[in-house]
């Protein structure tokens, strides 16, 4: 019961006339990682959005770290302990690492409203250990991440995510546009968050991977969560099944 | 099956490649400065003259004084108005309204600017009664940072609450506030200020400012241009305001994510441009001691001119305070260049277009050989 980090009841979204999520009821026990799969538009990245309140819901309830949440956005979120990788990277391009990795949260010398003073060295020496404690190498973290490739960016996400990690962290294909050594690198910094004890919510297509990296493994299909499975008591084409709909019918409550 | 998480290889093949370094830009516009400078220089020389320096025997000193002053005037004047419109484009705005908003702060600020005696005799473009005439000088300063801080607010409450496009509403705002400064005194000048006001900008700041230790008279507008840019420069790059502009410039919806206040900030952002407008209209009352309706026209095109040549991109997140100063007296010298070869003043202008063109040009040709590959 008091080990439970996240939970989701009757979790609903809908766009319009869409049913993006629909009543799930998802529990994540702390330290542990689940994976959420499913095909493209079964509702994933939807429900990655209600719980870090990018987005607000239309039904149902989310309780974070013992007690029930309502986040008025993704600030609010983080500040209680979410940090996330969106599969749209939330980065600015023309910034370089340190300020993408304290972008909303700076580190300054003196407070004056707006015009505050940053502390550059500061942000910069805690984005050079963060780097290093996740094993991430940029080659010159003062450039504008623009001049980096698209698995540097996205470790430079991740590090982000890994680096202030605290209660919970979610990935939403977090290597899904990259080449096998990057993905090696960020499955790495997925298993040095294990190590840490943090949780986390890994979405994926990959099933290798999730086979890698996780507990259990959460499917959905089109909005409904129809299958929760721990690691050890199935397989890839147990899951598959269930992702196309061979199996299950899309009704109650997992855990 | 896989590595230890304390494996330190990092990513594939990366090594520092320092080709991919960011490089300054802003050397490279100096550069063309130079470069520009020289062109004129030698055109002139052809024909006998100087476009820097002063060959006449009968006048003393070794530049071309009068030019220079000239030149460093406009620069001041639309530099100022550019050092807000830079704040707005890095923002991902823009911002059409400032030359408008010049004419109708000028207008407004001039007419608490008077004095009620012109040569002993009741002053001839008064506004008001003489109860509002010989006021103090911060009355008319103020009123007129006032005015464009108020109509930098409303573009700002526009573009961020309302979600019409810069474009669009500050296209508006330059509509409206033309229209404001003719109908303030039915379209006739406002004209003889108060002495002390005639200083703000043909006084000695610089002597005032420095203890007499260095001197500048008559140039204030450049003055307070130099401290203005030199004030911005330092805010945009290590101050929140800054990093924030940057920031929602490169991607808007990542700085939402990461919990900046986007539409706060931009009010903020076209608030002080719009305050910057007013000031370029108190320093242009001063110097020409009077306002006309149709005083600032076109100067928002030269302010965005002189960002874009400053390296300043019309995308947004991208360019500096100091790209703008380069890109204002690039832009000053070449209108300059073309009256000191003696091209006719509809040449000027459009080449002043074609450079505005050319400028956006440069940009997108930047911005494709910058992406990511
Ligand atoms: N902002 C939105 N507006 C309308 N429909 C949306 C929006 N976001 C997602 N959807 C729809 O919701 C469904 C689930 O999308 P999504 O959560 O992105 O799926 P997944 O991440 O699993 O691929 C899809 O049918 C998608 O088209
Ligand atoms: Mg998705």
């Amino acid at each position: 019961m008091s080990d439970i980090i996240l939970e989701t009841r009757g979790l609903t979204k809908h766009y319009g006339g869409v049913q993006a999520l629909d009543d799930a009821n998802f529990i994540l026990h702390a330290g542990e990682h689940v994976a959420v799969v499913g095909d493209n538009g079964a509702g994933k990245s939807t429900f990655v959005r209600q719980i870090t309140a990018v987005e607000q819901r239309t039904a149902g309830q989310i309780f974070f770290d013992g007690k029930e949440v309502t986040h008025a956005g993704p600030l609010d979120a983080r500040e209680a302990g979410i940090e996330t990788v969106f599969q749209t990277l939330a980065l600015a391009d023309d910034l370089d690492v340190p300020s993408n990795l304290f972008l909303g949260r700076e580190i300054f010398k003196f407070r004056l409203g707006p015009f505050s003073w940053l502390d550059r060295k500061a942000m910069r020496d805690r984005t050079m250990e963060a780097l290093k404690t996740t094993a991430v190498k940029i080659p010159n973290v003062d450039n504008p991440i623009r001049n980096m490739s698209g698995g540097q960016r996205q470790c430079v996400a991740i590090a982000r995510t890994a680096a202030f990690a605290s209660k919970l962290v979610i990935m939403d294909e977090p290597t899904a546009a990259l080449g096998v050594q990057e993905t090696a690198q960020v499955e790495n910094i997925i298993r040095g968050l294990k190590e840490r004890g943090i949780p986390m919510v890994l979405v994926s297509h990959n099933l290798r991977q999730v086979f890698d990296l996780v507990d259990r493994i959460v499917v959905f299909r089109r909005g409904r969560i129809v299958a929760s499975l721990k690691r050890d008591e199935t397989d890839g084409n147990d899951i598959v099944s269930y992702i196309t709909g061979v199996k299950g019918n899309a009704d109650g409550a997992f855990a | 099956m896989s590595k230890p998480t304390s494996q330190p290889t990092g990513l594939g093949g990366l090594k520092y490649d320092a080709s991919k370094r960011a490089r300054a830009n802003e050397w490279n516009i100096f550069a063309a400065l130079i470069f520009i400078v020289v062109v004129f220089e030698v055109l002139n020389r052809l024909n006998g003259t100087s476009f820097l320096f002063n060959l006449r025997d009968n006048v003393p000193g070794l530049f071309n004084q009068q030019r220079l002053d000239i030149m460093i005037l406009q620069v001041a004047i639309t530099g100022i108005i550019a050092l807000g419109v830079t704040q707005v484009i890095i923002l991902g705005g823009i911002d059409l309204s400032s030359g408008s908003l010049v004419g109708a702060t000028a207008m407004i600020t001039m007419s608490f600017a008077q004095t009620a005696l012109v040569n002993g005799n009741p002053n001839p473009k008064a506004v008001f009664g003489p109860e509002w005439m010989d006021l103090p000088v911060i009355v008319p300063i103020v009123v007129g940072l006032g005015c464009g801080i108020f109509a930098g607010f409303i573009n700002g409450l526009l573009v961020a609450y309302t979600k019409i496009p810069p474009f669009i509403a500050t296209l508006g705002m330059m509509v409206s506030a033309r229209g404001a400064s003719r109908w303030w005194s039915n379209g006739t000048p406002v004209s003889f200020p108060t002495e002390t006001y005639a200083t703000v900008s043909n006084g000695d700041l610089l002597g005032t400012l420095t203890f007499g230790l260095l001197h500048w008279d008559g140039q204030n507008p450049a003055v307070v241009f130099v401290a203005l840019a030199v004030l911005f420069q330092v805010i945009m790059i290590y101050t929140l305001y800054g990093k924030h502009t940057y920031a929602i410039g490169s991607n808007e919806a990542a700085a939402r994510m990461s919990g900046i206040n986007v539409d706060r900030h931009k009010v903020l952002v076209y608030t002080i441009a719009g305050m910057l407008a007013g000031v370029s209209a108190v320093l242009l009352t001063s110097k020409n001691l009077t306002a006309q309706a149709g005083m600032g026209m076109m100067y928002e095109l030269d302010a965005i001119a002189m960002a874009v040549i400053g390296g300043v991109s019309l995308s947004g997140g991208r360019g500096s305070i100091v790209g703008t100063v380069l890109g204002a007296a690039i832009f000053s010298v070449i209108i300059s260049g073309f009256t000191s070869i003696k091209l006719d003043a509809y040449y000027q202008e459009m080449v002043k277009g074609a450079i505005i063109v050319g400028a956006v040009i440069l940009d997108q040709w930047r911005q494709k050989n910058r992406t990511r590959g």
